[in-house]
């Protein structure tokens, strides 16, 4: 007989007493007190994006002595747990919710916490419909995506564009992934030909931004907005097609990866474009001309701002207001350059770095 | 089975089909692969220039290389959901270390070990604590990858080509055909555990052990450390991987191995390694590795929404699995 499968009666006994403490523990913590809780729920922590977020608003929230709480999806798409997370908040009486949804599978649940009173604001993306969340602080996508839309084309200067598009999934409709994507053609001036859907786009045709030409698209591929899915992605663009010298992708680590595929393959003289300005891209492939254009964002802004907003609320202010026929407060986007194209507004990465995110 | 069916001869091709897939079990995966490949080239035929080839072999180094250490833990009837954690945990050691001024091979050297002291946690929790493999490595695929993600925040690093830890991305060209030492490193893993598993007294201790633990006991063999010994060894794969995986991205990248858990999984699975353990070859999740990113990059090169590879993957698993029990259903 093997014994070892008994648990010896002390370990048991051991196991059960941490438990019950574990438990006790858990009791006590939740205090009631007279601070504002905020709860911040984040996409996911495994991108500099969101932690860089997570830091801007404790910086904040220890400024205006809220409490915060921090919670996020284990991948991107994880509502799960961000609805867990919506629950939690309830439970806890916080005041605020500021949450960067994974999908619209959580709006039912902020629904229910706006029932209950809590003021929900959502950052980084607009949900659908945006009279889901009390308010969105957000950066205009669409907006980032034109500008480096913009500066391919005028870049081209009339030229034949051969386009691959690294987006972000295909296997699930993101706010993001299309805005982005849609803002890129539009800045072309190629129309997506759809609202809500990538790749419905004319495969070929003309584009009309900068002096126009021809244009086709190779190829749609997922990068999971990583720098191996951003490689792959890469790859088999170029083996569908090796003419390619335009290169949309959905963010850094994505264009990270795309790159290194044209590098291996020798394809020089090919735009990559990107959106996100984080200080490690920009202060490193953006300084370098590598990327040609990278649209920047300013999450830590949209934590920051979102966590006085709640504050302040709480403390008997004012709601804050949308702008005249927008449906969230944008904080900012702006293109980022080493290579200033004339009529094309934009900064240096030495200027960007100023205000980057991240380490 | 009533018993007339058992005395019933069978036919004999399908008997001798039977036979030669009981012999060997990577031939049906083999031949979907060539079939794939004649289906995607005819498609387009850009998808057999050597170019294509090569990239083909590159994306499929990591999980390939992953795939070799899950198939030792499933051919002891055990499973590891935290392969991919492993591996890009120990990746963000590498990449961190480097990049923070440590000497390239130590951090190689440091992540490497860090692997095998992962899977060495996961081995001591399955044979020590009987704790069932399933449960264990869900439970430490957690931690590893919080641990992960609380080390990088989140971060990816970028490191130099040219360095120890980047020279498995460095490639060898023949003519328009290139290899990556990454796709020669897994292709040596490969060879030297499939002849480890056919030829060594290890090896045999380990089917021995997957196939009936008990009466491999009663045979002598020690099954708790051969059992130890192959999670362990799974974790230097790991950490072989990883430095593979350094050496394609030239960094790291925390959500780097998101899917690489179960893409390993349905690599040995689809290249006929018995669940049930006991049964199987290493050189089929080679087989299983590649037909999963043939899939994915000839559908690309048709232009086929890449649902359409998922969906394939699916089917195959489960033909997998189906062709597995009809080839056990008889020991000839």
């Amino acid at each position: 007989m093997d014994k070892s499968r008994n648990l010896p009666r002390r370990t048991a006994f051991a196991m059960a007493a941490a438990l019950a403490g574990s438990l006790i523990l858990t009791a006590c913590g939740s205090g009631a007190s007279d601070t504002v809780g905020v709860s911040l729920i984040l996409k996911t922590l495994s991108n500099p994006y969101f932690v860089s977020m997570q830091s801007d608003a404790q910086k904040a929230a220890t400024a205006q002595k809220v409490n915060l709480t921090v919670a996020a999806g284990k991948t991107d798409g994880d509502t799960q747990t961000q609805i867990t997370a919506i629950d939690n908040a309830i439970s806890r009486g916080d005041q605020g919710i500021l949450i960067t949804t994974n999908g619209d599978a959580v709006n039912t649940e902020l629904q229910k916490a706006r029932k209950a009173g809590i003021f929900v604001i959502a950052l980084d993306t607009v949900p659908t419909p945006p009279s889901t969340v009390d308010v969105t602080y957000a950066t205009d996508n669409e907006q980032a995506g034109k500008l480096i839309g913009q500066y391919a084309a005028t870049k081209l200067n009339g030229a034949k564009a051969v386009i691959a598009m690294l987006d972000l999934f295909n296997n699930q409709v993101v706010s993001v992934d299309t805005s982005r994507d849609h803002g890129f053609l539009e800045g072309m001036g190629i129309d997506p030909g759809n609202k809500t859907q990538n790749g419905q786009e004319a495969k070929a045709g003309r584009y009309t931004g900068g002096k126009g030409g021809d244009y086709t698209i190779a190829c749609h591929q997922p990068t999971t907005g990583a720098i191996p899915g951003g490689k792959t992605a890469m790859e088999n663009c170029l083996s569908a097609n090796g003419d390619i010298n335009v290169v949309y992708t959905i963010n850094e680590p994505a264009a990270d990866g795309a790159l290194q595929a044209l590098k291996a393959a020798n394809k020089k003289n090919v735009l990559v474009l990107t959106i996100d300005g984080s200080c490690k891209y920009v202060n490193g492939l953006v300084k370098s001309g590598d990327i040609a254009a990278d649209s920047a964002q300013y999450p830590g802004k949209m934590a920051s701002v979102g966590v006085q907003a709640i504050a302040a609320l709480a403390r008997g202010g004012k709601k804050p207001a949308l702008p005249a026929g927008r449906n969230f407060i944008d904080t900012g986007t702006a293109l980022v350059t080493a290579n200033p194209l004339p009529g094309v507004t934009s900064q240096t990465p030495a200027d960007a770095a100023k205000a980057c995110w991240g380490s | 089975m009533a018993v007339e069916e058992i005395l019933r001869p069978r036919p004999t091709i399908g008997r001798q089909v039977h036979g030669v897939l009981h012999r060997m079990p990577a031939l049906s995966p083999l031949v979907i692969l060539v079939v794939a490949c004649v289906v995607f080239t005819v498609a387009n035929p850009r998808f057999v220039r050597p170019e294509n080839l090569s990239i083909l072999l590159q994306q499929a180094a990591v999980v390939g290389s992953l795939a070799v250490g899950q198939t030792l833990v499933i051919l002891t009837a055990g499973i590891d959901l935290s392969v991919g954690a492993i591996m890009v945990m120990a990746t963000l050691v590498m990449g961190k270390l480097a990049t923070s001024g440590t000497p390239s091979a130590l951090a190689f050297g440091i992540g490497f070990v860090l692997a095998v002291f992962a899977a060495l946690v996961n081995g001591l929790l399955v044979t020590r604590i009987k704790l069932p493999p399933f449960i264990v490595t869900l439970g430490t695929l957690s931690i590893f990858t919080a641990i992960t993600l609380i080390y990088a925040h989140g971060q990816t690093m970028s490191l130099p080509s040219g360095t120890f830890l980047t020279w498995t991305g460095a490639t060898i060209s023949f003519g328009r055909f290139e290899l990556t030492i990454g796709v020669i490193m897994m292709l040596l893993l490969y060879a030297g555990f499939a002849y480890a598993l056919r030829q060594t007294a290890w090896g045999r201790h380990l089917y021995a052990t997957g196939d009936d633990p008990e009466a491999a006991r009663l045979a002598g063999v020690r099954t708790g450390r051969v059992l130890l010994s192959a999670y362990v060894v799974a974790g230097a794969v790991f950490g072989i991987a990883a430095w593979i995986l350094v050496g394609r991205i030239n960094g790291a990248d925390p959500n780097a191995g998101l899917n690489a858990n179960l893409e390993s999984i349905t690599a040995v699975v689809i290249g006929g390694t018995s669940l049930f353990g006991g049964r199987g070859a290493v050189v089929g999740s080679l087989i299983g590795a590649l037909i999963v990113q043939v899939f994915e990059n000839g559908l690309a090169l048709m232009r086929i929404d890449p649902n359409y590879q998922v969906l394939a993957v699916g089917v195959l698993v489960i033909a997998a699995v189906a062709a597995d029990q009809w080839i056990r259903r008889v020991k000839t």
